[in-house]
């Protein structure tokens, strides 16, 4: 809740009565805001006519404090603790709106500039990955098992190496591959004045979120039907796709052309190699296109004829 | 002694003498109280603590470690709102759990050639390790609970899940098929529940209220994957 204005909203009394807010009522203006609302609001701006020091004594400055650190935010030198807790600094409801974005791009609508808002945060890359290894290794071993059901020559193995294949190739995606765009981007930066430039972290946290629509798809694709997961895939395709080129289109803008579109292409590219390549090496193709999964009882003799 | 007190006592009345003069004939005895107490409370008490347990049977020692992880179980299996776990934690029990567990998911060697289950050191590792991301995690959103403390409790938490790959293992005894593998993912589930219940009791308190769900998300997919593994297990 914001109070600007005359309004004087004296919260906490103190015995101090020289400065106290009625010695100056139609001065004081007390904003207390979320953070939420933090962007629109310039750190530093006055708030009125002696409204610092009415702030500092009614202990109101919280807010203030933050805001006027948001520009030093990242002071703390590296090898102490506070210092990544920095990247830890969101609310729930913060990760969620940052998914939501990344599950709805909207056309002109910047991912960076609208969610992240300089506050990259490293739990949403770390976890949304750890989740999709996870998701990726259990969903590819239960489709196996789905599809096998009931041949006789089949014996069920958990499969368990896979996961640590996962967690490589996803990690090093997730990380990799915004350090070479990061690197690329300055390059660049450095020939061509660009308006829009990312910090490494923005760049990470985008790739991070943009991953997050292919933990339901990882899920999805247990269904043993090559039609449905190839539009599965597209679908995810399009959509953390258009994320990604929707960010970085304006970081390439005002570069020569083809280099702008040459560098487009390659995220969307590599992204797809991620998708189509986990997907085909951790889900055994469906043979049996025209069979259902059997039911847990009969064996499946038409399989078996059917090869 | 009285007579040096008495003539350094009272210069007036003898011959002026060189200052100090007279200090080394002092020595302390009775006459001359000393001011305050200089008694250690229950410093007696300390003593014979420390002599005790360094005298007792090795039998009271262990039995003391035993009875103390035997508390902490109990309290994982009743869950309620108790600080025991995050007050005298220890680390014995989620040894001794984690070893169990690893012992009994670990696939046999003879199967080392295909893709099969965990081996002893990766079930470890990711107890281990997983246990240590999620409390580096809960520190670092802003939780006030120290490392080991977290480290106790989510090792302890590990028990139902122990139980139900006892269960699992004796199950599994049985003819395979539809019913047992029902039998067992019930188990698994119930099991799954109730550690998470009883995780959330003791570490839901020392986060930041509005990163609730952030610091328990990973506690939950911790405990997943240990289902998970629990599930799949397949005798060779």
């Amino acid at each position: 809740y914001g109070a600007e204005g005359g309004d004087s909203h004296p919260v906490r009394e103190f015995g101090d009565a020289a400065t106290s807010p009625a010695a100056n009522p139609g001065a004081t203006t007390i904003h207390i805001e979320g953070p939420s609302e933090s962007p629109t609001h310039q750190p530093g701006l006055p708030r009125g006519s002696g409204g610092e020091e009415d702030d500092e004594l009614l202990g109101n400055d919280d807010s203030d404090k933050t805001e006027l650190l948001a520009g030093q935010k990242k002071s703390s030198p590296f090898w102490t603790f506070e210092y990544y807790q920095t990247f830890f600094d969101v609310d729930t409801y913060q990760v969620f709106d940052r998914i939501k974005g990344s599950l709805l791009p909207i056309p002109g609508k910047n991912f960076v500039r609208l969610y992240i808002r300089s506050n990259p945060d490293l739990y949403g890359p770390f976890w949304i990955c750890a989740t999709l290894v996870f998701a990726i290794a259990i969903s590819g071993n239960l489709s196996n098992f789905l599809i096998h059901l009931g041949e006789k020559t089949y014996h069920y193995v958990p499969e368990f190496r896979k996961v640590s294949i996962a967690a490589t190739i996803i990690y090093a995606y997730a990380w990799l591959v915004p350090l070479a765009l990061w690197g690329f981007l300055m390059w660049r930066n450095s020939k061509v004045m660009n308006i829009v430039s990312y910090s490494f972290l923005e760049i990470v946290c985008v790739y991070g979120y943009s991953l997050f629509i292919y933990i339901p798809t990882a899920v999805l694709w247990v269904i043993p039907q090559k039609a449905v997961r190839w539009i599965l895939v597209m679908i995810a395709l399009g959509i953390s796709g258009s994320v990604l080129a929707m960010t970085f289109w304006p970081a390439v803008r005002e570069d020569n052309r083809r280099i702008a579109l040459a560098t487009i292409v390659t995220i969307v590219l590599l992204h797809t190699l991620l998708s189509v390549g986990c997907l085909a090496y951790f889900f055994d193709a469906p043979e049996m296109d025209h069979h259902l999964p059997a039911t847990t009882a009969a064996p499946n003799q038409t399989a078996a004829a059917a090869k | 002694m009285a007579k040096a007190a008495e003539s350094s006592g009272d210069p007036g009345t003898t011959t002026p003498r060189p200052l100090f003069a007279g200090l080394s004939d002092i020595s302390i005895s009775q006459d001359i109280p000393v001011e305050g107490e200089i008694t250690i409370p229950m410093r007696s008490q300390i003593q014979e603590f420390d002599s005790s347990t360094l005298n007792e049977s090795v039998q009271n020692t262990i039995m003391r470690d035993l009875k103390a992880v035997g508390k902490k179980f109990m309290h994982v299996l009743y869950p309620r709102k108790s600080n025991t776990l995050l007050r005298d934690w220890d680390l014995w029990g989620p040894l001794i759990l984690c070893v169990t567990l690893a012992l009994m998911l670990q696939r046999s060697s003879v199967d080392s050639e295909k893709d099969g289950g965990p081996q002893f050191a990766e079930v470890f590792v990711i107890v281990w390790f997983g246990a240590v991301t999620i409390t580096l995690n809960s520190k670092l959103l802003g939780g006030n609970i120290s490392f080991f403390q977290s480290l106790c409790v989510l090792g302890y938490c590990i028990l139902p899940l122990t139980v139900a790959m006892l269960v699992c293992r004796l199950v599994l005894l049985a003819e395979p098929g539809p019913v047992n593998f029902m039998v067992r993912l019930f188990v698994v589930i119930v099991m799954f529940a109730w550690s998470i219940v009883a995780s959330t009791a003791f570490l839901a308190d020392s986060q930041p209220p509005n990163r609730k769900a952030l610091a328990i998300y990973p506690v939950f997919l911790f405990y997943f994957v240990i289902s998970w593994m629990i599930l799949t297990f397949t005798p060779q």
